[in-house]
């Protein structure tokens, strides 16, 4: 790490918490040194490292070692020939962050970068906006470190969200509107209380982390930029890392340039960035937020400029799917793959089934899906929507009877 | 009463590390322009060529975005709270 630098107008800010321009409020980036990294980081190097995100960390933004989350990252990349079948398209991998450690989604990548980086900074309380799983990651990671954590979310999430940052003994704060109102909460007290909140002031470090996911993908793949990738985006952050982490790589020298697409997948009941893409804008408008991936539900996504400027750079596209398609493409995931994503999950799967039916993404070409979240956080969702079990009592007769009377549990036997 | 204006951290520099200030101007626009006659400086900061609120900078009127509003025209009346906030951040 060299300094922090602002998109916009390039003005260097030493390496301190400070996430925007003090000049026109544009974001802050963390400077490398790619030259030295190029030297170091090798294909050879980092095949001898530990199987986990910081096996690339000279292009992540923590001075020392990595001390919080070590184990971080890694997660499988799974060829997924069934669901290839069922969405047409020759060859489909699953980059599955649902099983991601410690908290099952890809924010463990975010914040263990966000904390190691706070504990080199000397804080000792952190903190974070959140639609869930950032909250989840944040008190996990914080109770290991021995932090204290301050997570603010919207008072509304699913049940297996709340109650999975609170079990870490996480100070929880649910704020009486959408995650839109709580990060506008966040900022203030973030100016005003001097902690690590990990994505308002810590935000050019945090956000970083997310290139572990496309990292990953590269080494996993052999080394070799996927053709198509699809990405979620709420603030669009992860898209925008993703994409950063393939031209990165070609920088450094571990693959080679290729062609590639990196597109956007939204929910239609908050799709900011997915409309202003249609409607053919370089900007979005902020919309109030109704859909089932409350995951997905930021208004006023951040990045959604950055995002924009991806797909016209890539030659990429964005679309949006709805509540039914959003569950649709859970049970999919889940049917044909043994997968159960969240439903930021089901809007990835959606979104691809639609972007290789209108040719999008050609039905002869291969795609990567980035599942970021698992689905037992978010079984509100779908619990009336995944049918039902078929009580019998503990008796042969009665199962018999059952196999006569249902003809699909007939068929099955078959 | 008048209407009370929080000022984000990267703009305390230009009003003298007060963190709120106040104006009796009716609309955002015109509250711009009044910080602007006290704080010279701070309507480039918040305002680009075109005379419209930069891409990277949120304005709140009671918590709500000026964008849902009536944008620079929003009007203001006595107790108000208007809030600057960068735009980058969360997510």
């Amino acid at each position: 790490m060299k300094a922090l630098r602002c998109r916009e107008c390039g003005q260097e800010y030493p390496l301190e918490a400070r996430h925007v321009c003090e000049f026109d409020f544009g974001p802050l980036e963390v400077v490398y040194d790619y030259e030295a990294a190029k030297g170091r980081l090798t294909r050879e190097a980092i095949e001898q490292r530990p199987h986990s995100m910081w096996r690339y960390a000279e292009l992540l933004p923590i001075a020392g070692e990595p001390t919080v989350g070590r184990q971080v990252g890694f997660t499988p990349l799974i060829k997924a020939d069934r669901l290839a079948a069922r969405l047409g398209i020759r060859e489909l991998w699953i980059k599955n962050d649902a099983v991601n450690y410690p908290t099952l989604s890809f924010k463990d990548r975010v914040v263990s970068v966000a904390l190691s980086r706070a504990r080199e900074m000397g804080f000792e309380v952190v903190a974070c906006a959140s639609t869930g799983n950032l909250a989840n990651s944040v008190a996990a990671n914080a109770a290991s470190a021995g932090l204290t954590a301050f997570v603010f979310i919207p008072n509304d999430l699913e049940k297996g969200k709340v109650v999975n940052s609170l079990i870490y003994d996480a100070n929880v704060i649910g704020i009486k509107g959408h995650y839109d109102e709580v990060n506008r909460l966040c900022a203030e007290i973030a100016g005003k209380y001097n902690w690590a909140f990990v994505n308002v002031n810590m935000r050019p470090y945090y956000a970083e982390g997310s290139k572990s996911q496309g990292f990953e993908i590269l080494e996993q793949l052999g080394w070799k930029i996927p053709r198509h990738t699809v990405v979620p985006m709420a603030s669009g952050s992860l898209l925008t890392k993703i994409h950063k982490s393939y031209q990165e790589a070609v920088k450094v020298g571990l693959v080679d340039e290729a062609e590639y697409s990196v597109h956007g997948a939204q929910a239609t009941g908050c799709s900011p960035i997915s409309t202003a893409y249609k409607e053919g804008q370089d900007f979005f408008k902020p919309v109030k937020p109704d859909t089932i991936a409350k995951s997905l539900a930021i208004g006023t996504p951040a990045d959604g400029f950055y995002a924009l400027k991806v797909f016209q750079e890539t030659g990429a596209a964005s679309d949006d799917v709805t509540d039914d398609e959003i569950r649709e493409g859970i049970r999919l995931l889940a049917e044909t793959e043994g997968i159960f994503a969240e439903t930021a999950g089901g809007v990835t799967v959606g979104v691809a089934k639609k972007l290789i039916a209108s040719g999008a993404i050609p039905a002869d070409d291969s795609a990567v899906l980035c599942i970021t979240g698992n689905g037992l956080k978010t079984l509100d969702a779908v619990e009336n929507h995944a049918g039902d079990t078929k009580e019998i009592a503990p008796s042969l007769r009665e199962f018999d009877a059952l196999l006569d009377s249902d003809k699909e549990l007939a068929a099955a036997t078959k | 009463m008048p209407v009370n204006v929080r000022i984000p951290t990267p703009l305390r520099k230009l009003t003298h590390d007060e963190e709120v200030v106040e104006t009796s101007a009716e609309t955002i626009g015109a509250a711009i322009a009044d910080l602007e006659s006290r704080y010279p400086g701070i309507q480039d900061r918040l305002v680009d060529e075109s005379g419209e609120v930069r891409r990277f900078v949120n304005v709140y009127v009671n918590e709500e975005d000026i964008r849902f509003l009536d944008n620079k025209d929003t009007a203001l009346k006595d107790g108000d709270e208007v809030s600057i906030i960068p735009a980058i951040a969360g997510g």
